[in-house]
This record gives C-alpha cells, sequence and structure tokens, in this order.
C-alpha cells in the first residue's frame, strides 16, 4: 500500500515537473548559432522628437529568422515595439503615432532586447517575456522551441531637433532662389522691360471664347481631378479667372463641372469675382459651376454627358489629370469644340496634345496667369524662373562632364567630386 | 492698417512663411503644422462635400422639376444616391461598417459602382485608338517623325518585334530611356520651377486672381 502510494506522488511530481517545464522559459548556453548578431538603439535624427531607430547586423545564415523588439524604459515598464520582424527587414522604428501618441516620450531612458526565433514567436511566450524585468543574453527553450535572446542595448534617449540638417541643400537651394526672386522684382519695380515668349495657347482663349459666343454655346471649363491643395489645380483657377472676364465681356455661359467640392465652392468665388470685375455680376450664375462626383469615372462620365448635351463650343482641361484625360479630350473633340488643355502630368501631355487643339505644356501653365496679365512684377517671377532653368542646365553638364571623366576615364578625383556633387543635391 | 484684400493676402504670407520654417524646423509647435493644417483641411473639406451634395442633388431636382430633356436620368441619380445613402447607412448599424462582406452597400459597390468604373475605362482603349490615327497621320515632319518612332517603341514591346530584329526591343528602350526621358525630365523641372513661381507669387500677394 505504502509503495503504491509513493510510486503514485512519484508518478504525480514526475508529471507536474515535466508539464511546468513545457511552459516555462528554460535557458541553455549559446546552442542557437547566432555570433554576430546585436542590436543597437538610436534617436531618430531630424525628427520632432518621440522616435527611436533600432537597428541590427546579422550573419547571412540568419536571413530567414524573425525578430521581436521589447523595450524597457527607466520605470521598468516592458512593452513589446514589433514582433516577428524578418531579420533581413535590418531596421524598424519605435515612434509615438496618431493611434499610439505616448509610445515613446521624450527624455526618458529606454532599453532595447531583441528575440531571435526561428519560428514566428508565441503569444504565451511574448506575454512571460513582458513579465521578465530583466532577460539575460542567451539561448532559451520555450514549449520546444529555441530562440535567442540578444544583449541589450544601451539607454537610448530620444529628442526633437531644433533644425532638419538633411534640408541644408534645400535651404541654400531657397536662399538662391530668393534671391534671383528679389533681384528681378527689383528690376520690374524699377521699370526695366521683361520679355515673355508667345503661348499659342493661351492667344486662343479669346478666340475659343468669340467662336463659342458666335455659336451660341456655353464654354466648358474643367479643372480635372485635383484638390485645392495641388498647384495644377490653382494655376487653373487662375486661368478661370482670365477665362470667366472674357465669358462675362462676350456675355456668354460658361459651366465648371467639378470633382471636388472645395474646388467648386472656390470655381464659383473666382467666377463671380471675375464676371463682377468685368461688370456683370447679373449673368453669373452659381448653378453653373456644380459638383459632380468624387469618383475618377464616374466624374470622366457625368462630364462627357454634360458635354454630348450641352454641345459646348470651347473646352479648356486645365488642372491635374490622369486615366480620364484622353476620355474627356476625344468626347470635347468629337463635339467639334475647339480645346485648349494644361496639365502638369507629363504621362498625360501625349493625349492632349492628339486630342486638343492648343495644349499647355507644362510651366506654359504655370506661366498662364501672367501671360495673360503681362504685369512687370508678374514677369519678374518668369525671368527668374528662366535664369535658375540656365543654373540647373549648367549644373547638369557639369554632372554629365565630370561623370564621364570619372566613370569613363576612372579618374578618381572626378569620382570624389561626383560623389561630393550628388551627396549635396540630395534631400 | 490691413484692410479688403490685405487681410487674405497678409494670412497667406504669414501661412506660406510658417510652413516653409516647419519644413526646416522639425521641434515642436513647427513640426506638427503641416499635420494640423492637413487635418483643417479636412474638416472643412467634409462641410463643403455638404455643399457638393446639395449642388449636385439640386441640379437634379431643378431638372426633374422643370422637365428638362432627359429628366429620367436626373430621376435615376437622385434614386440611385438615396438608396446608397439608406443602405450605407443601414449596414453601418447593423454590421459597424458599411463595408462588411455581407452588406448589401459591398454588393452595389460591387456590381454596380465597380463595373461602372471598367465600363468607363476601358472606353479609354478606343480613344486612344482614335487619338492615335489623328495623331500618327503623316501630315508634316513632327508627325512622321511621330509615327516612325511610335512603331518602333510599340514593335520593339511585342514578341513580333524581337523577331523582326533582336535590336529592335534594345533601340525601344534606348528611345525610352534617352530621348524620352530626357524630354520628359526637362518639362518636369519646368513643371517644378513653374509651381515654385507659382507658390512665390502667391505667398507675396503678386498673384491674387485666385483671391474672390
Amino acid at each position: 500500500m505504502l509503495k503504491r502510494t509513493l510510486l503514485l506522488i512519484l508518478f504525480l511530481i514526475l508529471s507536474i515537473s515535466l508539464f511546468s517545464e513545457n511552459d516555462s522559459l528554460i535557458f541553455l548556453e549559446n546552442q542557437f548559432p547566432c555570433e554576430g548578431f546585436y542590436i543597437t538603439g538610436r534617436d531618430i535624427p531630424n525628427d520632432g522628437g518621440s522616435g527611436i531607430e533600432i537597428n541590427w547586423s546579422f550573419p547571412d545564415s540568419l536571413d530567414n529568422c524573425f525578430l521581436t523588439v521589447l523595450r524597457r524604459d527607466e520605470f521598468g515598464n516592458n512593452s513589446v515595439v514589433a514582433t516577428d520582424l524578418l531579420v533581413s527587414s535590418k531596421q524598424v522604428r519605435d515612434v509615438s503615432s496618431d493611434e499610439e501618441p505616448s509610445r515613446v516620450k521624450d527624455g526618458i531612458k529606454y532599453y532595447y532586447t531583441g528575440i531571435l526565433s526561428k519560428k514566428i514567436i508565441d503569444e504565451n511566450l511574448l506575454n512571460i517575456l513582458k513579465e521578465k524585468s530583466y532577460l539575460k543574453n542567451g539561448t532559451y527553450i520555450f514549449n520546444n522551441d529555441t530562440f535567442y535572446v540578444t544583449s541589450e542595448t544601451d539607454a537610448v534617449i530620444s529628442k526633437a531637433s531644433w533644425f532638419n540638417l538633411s534640408r541644408i541643400p534645400v535651404l541654400i537651394s531657397l536662399i538662391i532662389i530668393a534671391f534671383v526672386f528679389l533681384y528681378y522684382l527689383n528690376l520690374a519695380k524699377s521699370g526695366k522691360e521683361l520679355y515673355i515668349r508667345k503661348i499659342n495657347g493661351l492667344d486662343a482663349v479669346e478666340e475659343a471664347v468669340g467662336r463659342s459666343t458666335e455659336m451660341g454655346k456655353p464654354i466648358m471649363y474643367i479643372l480635372g481631378i485635383g484638390y485645392v491643395t495641388d498647384i495644377p489645380t490653382i494655376a487653373g483657377l487662375t486661368i478661370l479667372s482670365r477665362v470667366s472676364k472674357k465669358v462675362a465681356e462676350y456675355e456668354t455661359k460658361i459651366l465648371v463641372p467639378s470633382y471636388d467640392p472645395v474646388v467648386m465652392t472656390t470655381a464659383q468665388e473666382v467666377v463671380k469675382e471675375a464676371f463682377t470685375e468685368a461688370g456683370r455680376p447679373d449673368l453669373y450664375n452659381k448653378n453653373d459651376i456644380m459638383y459632380i462626383t468624387q469618383d475618377q469615372f464616374g466624374y470622366a462620365a457625368g462630364v462627357d454627358g454634360m458635354m454630348m448635351r450641352e454641345k459646348p463650343g470651347a473646352v479648356f482641361l486645365q488642372g491635374l489629370f490622369f486615366a480620364e484625360s484622353l476620355i474627356l479630350a476625344e468626347t470635347g473633340h468629337s463635339i467639334g469644340a475647339i480645346q485648349i488643355s494644361g496639365t502638369t502630368e507629363t504621362a498625360q501631355l501625349p493625349f492632349f496634345v492628339a486630342a486638343c487643339d492648343y495644349t499647355l505644356i507644362g510651366e506654359e501653365m504655370m506661366a498662364a496667369s501672367v501671360y495673360l496679365q503681362k504685369e512687370p512684377m508678374m514677369l519678374s517671377s518668369i525671368a527668374a524662373e528662366d535664369l535658375l532653368k540656365v543654373f540647373i542646365m549648367l549644373l547638369i553638364i557639369a554632372g554629365f562632364v565630370i561623370s564621364i571623366f570619372a566613370f569613363g576615364f576612372n579618374i578618381g578625383l572626378f569620382k570624389n567630386l561626383f560623389d561630393h556633387l550628388v551627396n549635396a543635391l540630395q534631400v | 492698417m490691413l484692410k479688403g484684400k490685405g487681410i487674405p493676402i497678409f494670412i497667406t504670407f504669414l501661412t506660406g512663411m510658417i510652413m516653409i520654417i516647419s519644413f526646416f524646423i522639425p521641434h515642436k509647435p513647427f513640426g506638427d503644422i503641416e499635420k494640423i493644417s492637413l487635418t483643417w483641411y479636412s474638416i472643412i473639406a467634409g462641410f463643403t462635400m455638404l455643399l457638393g451634395v446639395d449642388s449636385l442633388i439640386g441640379m437634379h431636382f431643378r431638372k426633374l422639376k422643370r422637365k428638362d430633356e432627359n429628366w429620367f436620368f436626373s430621376l435615376v441619380l437622385i434614386i440611385g444616391f438615396t438608396a446608397t445613402v439608406v443602405v450605407g447607412i443601414i449596414e453601418t448599424v447593423r454590421f459597424g461598417t458599411a463595408f462588411d462582406e455581407r452588406s448589401y452597400f459591398t454588393y452595389i459597390y460591387n456590381y454596380f459602382i465597380v463595373p461602372l468604373q471598367s465600363t468607363m475605362f476601358s472606353l479609354l482603349a478606343f480613344f486612344i485608338a482614335s487619338a492615335a490615327y489623328r495623331a500618327f497621320r503623316a501630315r508634316n515632319f513632327d508627325a512622321t517623325l511621330l509615327l516612325i518612332t511610335a512603331i518602333i517603341v510599340m514593335l520593339g514591346r511585342v514578341p513580333l518585334g524581337e523577331q523582326i530584329s533582336p535590336y529592335l526591343p534594345k533601340f525601344t528602350e534606348w528611345i525610352m530611356q534617352v530621348p524620352q526621358m530626357a524630354a520628359k525630365r526637362g518639362i518636369g523641372l519646368g513643371i517644378s520651377l513653374g509651381a515654385l513661381g507659382v507658390s512665390i507669387r502667391i505667398i507675396l500677394g503678386i498673384e491674387r486672381s485666385y483671391l474672390s
């Protein structure tokens, strides 16, 4: 009887010990081949704070392993930064975000530990690790899976930078650009005449509006699918102002189907102001500047339908266009409207050139308001742009010549020079 | 003293300068300005959407009321709009999101909106053909050059081109990487400088046509 009881107790002790061994961490000396693997942390440079960058170096043999990064703060609180990252990703950032604003705080010391495993890490293990105040560097076993714990990084403190040093080349460019613009502005103020070349597309504005009026048809002005924060849309709105003024003078009708409600309200104000300036506020009809939809092809369908029904005599396509550009331009062409287009999207320019009568290519669109107004102060900015263009061209030629000497003739001095040039221009 | 258009011009100048400064200074309060202004923009855009809907529905209601030509399509639009909004609200209440796999809103999106979008997009193929026909007509030297280049590029991109000559795909690649890319980058530089010019003109108050 006693023997039986003792055997039962022994069996129970053995079972409990085996069971508990399965669910607890067992520390082993280095059995998982992790030589050369270590992690480091540093404050993210040139940022607004609340961000730490964790980097790791590793031998090629660990390429397909997974890494989990744990964080401990100076108060002893543990948390998980990231789980199951592929070791080959080399880096992870521990940053505060909108979802987790208090993740990393400036001025607090943080310590990071990496958990290297061959399998995706177990949720139970993660909870156990989070509860440990300190993990000794080495290999562990949990549920028969082996994983390696790196040594903790040195204390890392995040802080906000007062200046983004990586943007120094931009600052230098800004100073040069501001200087050139101010120089030409002064030149314009002193009364010097500045030249702007002929832009056929803009000269045709009057012809297009006049033709439409003669035919008794409205004018359609399409601002594309950009938002009011996009420069092409802003440029399109400035051209709309001039076109609307002409429309008011000719006492005809302008239709502006819009993709974005903010653009629609802005366009309404622009047209209203232009009609008032032309002395015909009575002709302004708010309902002629209408919202269609914010769906790209829904917008194209809506505008196409309107074109087919209203048959405008002139169609202006000025703004930001993507795949719908040709759908709109070809429909305009099919109804026989005179079409003046302009966009900064280089991929859409060939479509406009093929389907429209006149196309403002990129910068011509930006210069349109200057061209239509021809005020000396406005012209000065175009002259400044041209000078900057010459400067950029010289820079390109210099880069081209240096690269020939550096890589064509393999001259070390030019290689260094080329590297410096590339580094200086990189942001 | 600031008055009339001076006030918006001053606000524009101030905002422009703050945005430029915030580009170089990541520290608070400058670092967050771009994010904050985008949030403001989203709020304003949310309210203007109401104006947009008012404009759209108002226009079609007027058409319906006056029994204008094609008024039936306005009726379709109003019914479609109302049905989508109602279904969207009901399904959001039912599933927590309108885009749940089981929701009728997802059904409307997958079986009405997506096919309609695809239909419009597929029209592009026919429009490309008609536009290409006009663009490639050899009327003058430029158009002829365009025609020849287009033929080379098109042939170089299909297996037939390789069958004609193994140099054709290479020549196509050269056209795309050298003359095409050079022109594209040239235009890109002009656009960037133009955008810079527009921005400076607006910030300094020289360009005022956007003001109402």
